[in-house]
């Protein structure tokens, strides 16, 4: 029997479900920190003025504190920083201007009221076209034109095969901005350790030694005097993986202070600062040939990135990556494309899961649909004919996809779906004045790439590797210790599976360690689908040494061939014989008997396992169902089904349950997630009153299908999946949303479709007509 | 700062006597005062739910209820779920199903969920969606927790 494969029950959730999990925001300090945060959007800072008593620290106190500056060695891209506390001038509603320290939380909050900030207001900008614009404000001097970076590609072949087109379809995207909205917002505790002059800073992150790494070389510091702590972190999605300016302080203080101190970010903070994602202007043209097969794709990518460069990834997560994944899984050889990250005086831009491949996907669904419209097909044999179907395959982009499925997975859910009587409803609900849709997204989504990807965006940090080290101790015992830093995502229960069957225990004997830099080998934590790959595939190597190990003992202390033996059910096994020896004895003996290996077998069980893969693309096909009120533009999504690729499953439950909350983020990316400023860069959208993530009334039934491609890049053979419910969802339902209107002759290139958006676009439809 | 008020909350069968400013919300008195810190706090402004509790068999967000207006009043929390190391039925369906996944939302979960079923055992598809819908998750989706809250009620039925 083996553990890979199987719905087990995950270890996590015996303390979660009980009250017993320990979240940043648990401990008690002695001080506690607000943040006195800018109230205009773009502004001179002449003065702080504090109430008499307080202590407030502004940068004036942090003297030798570098600014936050993440660097990029390519692609045009100009270095820009950030102060950790605003430094005489101020780029968006929301920025940290000073650090109040009090008692309690409430006294700190009274005294932040108290703050007077003199601000000389200037002209700002929030919109990214704008921004472009020759008379815009700049935000920064150093990104002039407010262009921070500008991504450019042209095929060599590209005019040609643009200029041999039977035709030209476009489509002018729009995506809105969103926040990833983790349910636990931003946090940080910090406590100075008088004996050792160490700091341990535990906070809400996805990646804790770099976390260390990037702190320590602002403050100016060693990282042996830092101690990171990730503990569990109520979902992150991309948020929690860029550093908070916020720590820096809080770290700051505690060295100041000789003390504890700690904040809590409340949830207005978190929608106006706490990073914002996807707002992307997006125009995709697509040259067909007479048979509607796709020759060339050009793209101008807009990516508004607000008023700083998010560490580690650099601002140019989302220009880039939309840049070199676009194509994405359409089989089109020549391709020109400009993407420019563009600064304006909003909040900062970070990765949210998915990063631009919802959006892109997006574009490029709409532009199939809209082609196969053009050449009078339907929207499914438009894709047939254009979807990738030879492996490995090179892109345009020079990315190599192994093997997927991306016509296997639209003909499974095309079947699933059963779209003629889908056709046939949705023709009778039509004569009733209903109106129905349906929309598919086939996407492709690269997961677990290692550091060679990194560092082709020219990234100065190329997180990649992972190291796990695995040790049997002398109970017998397996501890796992990792550098991913899972918060959700459930890696404590599928590394324990992978452990598991290499080395013949059970995972309840298993304990995977994560989320302190103090005793997790340097990694670099979890994001980007990357954990279960990465991690995973270190975790079998280390395995396999611990395997190897195990039976080389065995051999000895049994007298047998080593290929005889076999690891399973907590035991070594000689093959065809009752000669057996418990694994926890194995392990007993690695340290308390070996002088029965006579000196050649080194002393102790544990192992080390690194993996730094080239990456593997996973695949599926979304489908959605909608029925949309053109009274009210209300959607209802009466259905959505999935046929999805991602490897060799490890635990089926756990992978669900991704693809699951993928999609439900995708919805709200759809219908209703929209952080929204107005002319003056205010904010309107504070409150989850205003920002809406979807309930569970929004989010329907979500059907799956699977086919499982083993990856050949990948040595556990899984890929990753940890994204592609938030790419594909989006596109699926606006298509959806478009068939449905079509017979109105609307059209909506722009997410979220909110009741306001499709009511304006029938409105003007009918004002058309 | 102002006066605090004496007053005492009874969690999980357990007193505390506590002194709170009137301001101090019950989820920070619940949390801080008193150290049950399974309770979390999502929003502050009574969306998320992730600090509901059961006042009196009422299923309440703890952030927009003062701590003074909880005197006297029988509170329980996700601590006082389990009897003892036997989960609460509600518990083991989250497990069984993947009803959560990084947990934080849970406990505001299952005491909206525990409230509801006990004041209306047999309540409907459709009504129990509606109640569900109170509170937000950013993880599982939904479907899970749907799918737990379910099987959970089959069994408090029996039990």
């Amino acid at each position: 029997m083996t553990w890979v494969g199987r719905a087990i029950r995950r270890l996590e959730d015996p303390a979660l479900i009980t009250g017993q999990g320990r979240f940043t925001a648990d401990a008690a300090a002695v001080h506690w920190v607000r943040f006195v945060r800018s109230p205009v959007a773009a502004g001179k800072l002449r003065s702080i003025g504090s109430p008499d008593g307080a202590i407030v620290v502004t940068a004036a106190d942090l003297k030798g504190v570098k600014k936050i500056t993440p660097m990029l060695h390519k692609f045009n891209y100009k270095p820009v920083g950030q102060p950790v506390l605003a430094d005489g001038t101020v780029r968006f509603i929301g920025e940290p201007v000073a650090a109040v320290v009090a008692a309690s939380e409430e006294e700190a909050e009274d005294i932040v009221d108290r703050v007077e900030l003199s601000i000389d207001e200037m002209a700002s900008v929030a919109d990214a076209r704008a921004a472009l614009d020759a008379s815009a404000p700049q935000v920064h001097t150093e990104a002039a034109g407010n262009v921070i970076l500008e991504g450019k590609v042209k095929t060599p072949d590209f005019d040609a095969a643009w200029n041999n087109a039977y035709r030209i379809v476009k489509v002018d995207a729009r995506s809105r901005r969103q926040n990833a909205t983790p349910m636990e917002p931003r946090g940080g505790h910090a406590t100075y350790d008088v004996a050792t002059g160490r700091v341990t800073l535990t906070c809400t992150t996805q990646m804790p030694h770099l976390t260390r790494t990037a702190i320590c070389d602002v403050l100016g510091i060693p990282e042996s005097d830092l101690r990171v702590i990730a503990p569990d972190v109520g979902g992150g999605f991309g948020q929690k993986m860029s550093l908070a300016s916020e720590y820096v302080v809080l770290v700051w203080l505690a060295r100041k202070l000789k003390s504890s101190v700690a904040w809590t970010e409340d949830r207005r903070e978190n929608l106006i600062a706490g990073f914002h994602s996807r707002d992307q202007y997006i125009t995709l043209e697509g040259a067909f040939d007479r048979n509607a097969k796709l020759l060339a794709l050009r793209t101008d990518i807009v990516s508004n990135v607000g008023a700083y460069s998010c560490f580690p990834t650099t601002c140019g997560v989302e220009p880039l990556m939309a840049m070199a994944e676009m194509p994405g899984p359409y089989d089109v050889q020549q391709y020109q494309c400009l993407a420019r990250g563009v600064m304006t005086n909003t909040c900062t831009m970070a990765p949210y899961r998915g990063v631009s491949r919802p959006v892109i996907t997006f574009a490029l669904e709409r532009l199939m649909d809209k082609a196969a419209r053009a050449f009078s097909l339907d929207p499914i044999a438009i894709r047939r004919r254009n979807l990738i179907d030879r492996f490995p395959y090179k892109s345009a982009m020079g990315l190599e996809y192994d093997e997927a499925t991306y016509k296997e997975t639209l003909e499974m859910a095309v079947k699933a779906i059963d779209v003629p009587a889908f056709r046939k409803r949705q023709a009778e609900a039509r004569a009733k004045g209903r109106h129905l849709g349906i929309g598919f997204a086939t996407f492709s989504e690269r997961t677990g790439y290692g550091s060679p990807a990194f560092a082709a965006r020219g990234m100065e940090i190329t997180p990649g590797w992972e190291t796990v080290i695995i040790t049997v101790d002398p109970s017998g015992f397996v501890e796992a210790r990792i550098g991913s830093s899972p918060h959700g995502q459930g890696l404590r229960t599928t590394l324990a599976q992978i452990i598991a069957d290499e080395i013949g225990v059970t995972p309840e004997m298993i304990k995977v360690v994560h989320g302190d830099t103090d005793r997790a080998p340097y990694g670099w934590g979890t994001f980007a689908s990357r954990s279960l790959v990465i991690s995973g595939g270190a975790t079998l190597i280390a395995a396999q040494k611990i395997r190897t190990k195990l039976i080389k003992m065995a051999s000895q202390l049994l007298e047998a061939a080593a290929d005889d033996i076999v690891l399973a059910d907590g035991t070594a096994k000689v093959v065809g014989t009752d000669k057996a020896i418990a694994i926890t004895k194995l392990a007993r003996e690695a340290y308390t008997q070996t002088h029965r290996f006579k000196g050649e077998i080194e002393p102790g069980l544990t192992e080390t396992g690194h993996y730094d893969p080239p990456g593997t693309f996973s695949n599926a096909c979304h489908v959605a169902i909608v029925d949309v009120d053109v009274e009210t533009g209300h959607v209802k999504i009466e259905k959505f089904l999935v046929a999805e690729d991602a490897g060799r499953i490890i635990n089926p439950m756990i992978a669900d349950g991704q693809v699951h909350g993928g999609i439900a983020q995708g919805i709200g990316n759809a219908l209703f997630e929209e952080i929204i400023y107005d002319d003056n860069g205010g904010i309107l959208t504070a409150t989850l009153a205003d920002y809406l993530p979807p309930t569970a009334h929004e989010i329907p039934p979500i059907e799956l299908h699977h086919i499982e491609t083993p990856s050949v890049n990948s040595i556990t053979r899984a890929k990753g999946l940890g994204e592609g419910g938030t790419i594909g969802a989006p596109a699926a339902i606006i298509n959806a949303v478009n068939d449905a209107l079509s017979p109105l002759g609307v059209e909506i290139d722009e997410m979220p479709a909110t009741p306001q958006r499709i009511r304006a676009a029938i409105r003007n439809a009918e004002k058309a007509a | 700062m102002s006066q605090k008020a004496a007053i005492t909350l009874s969690i999980n069968g357990r007193d505390y006597s506590i002194g709170v400013e009137p301001r101090r919300t019950l989820a920070d008195a619940i949390r801080e005062d008193c150290g049950q810190t399974g309770t979390h706090i999502g929003c502050e402004h009574g969306i998320c739910g992730a600090c509901t509790v059961i006042v009196n068999g009422e299923p309440v967000r703890s952030c927009l209820m003062f701590a003074v207006q909880a005197d006297g009043k029988k509170i329980r929390t996700v601590e006082g779920l389990a009897q003892g190391d036997k989960l609460h039925p509600m518990q083991q369906a989250f497990m069984d199903h993947h009803g959560l996944q990084c947990g934080f939302c849970t406990p505001g979960f299952l005491m909206l969920a525990v409230g509801v079923l006990e004041r209306e055992p047999d309540i409907s598809d459709e009504n129990l969606i509606d109640v569900l819908s109170s509170n937000l998750c950013r993880c599982t989706g939904y479907q899970n927790i749907i799918k737990a809250v379910r099987a959970a009620a089959k069994e408090m039925r029996k039990g």
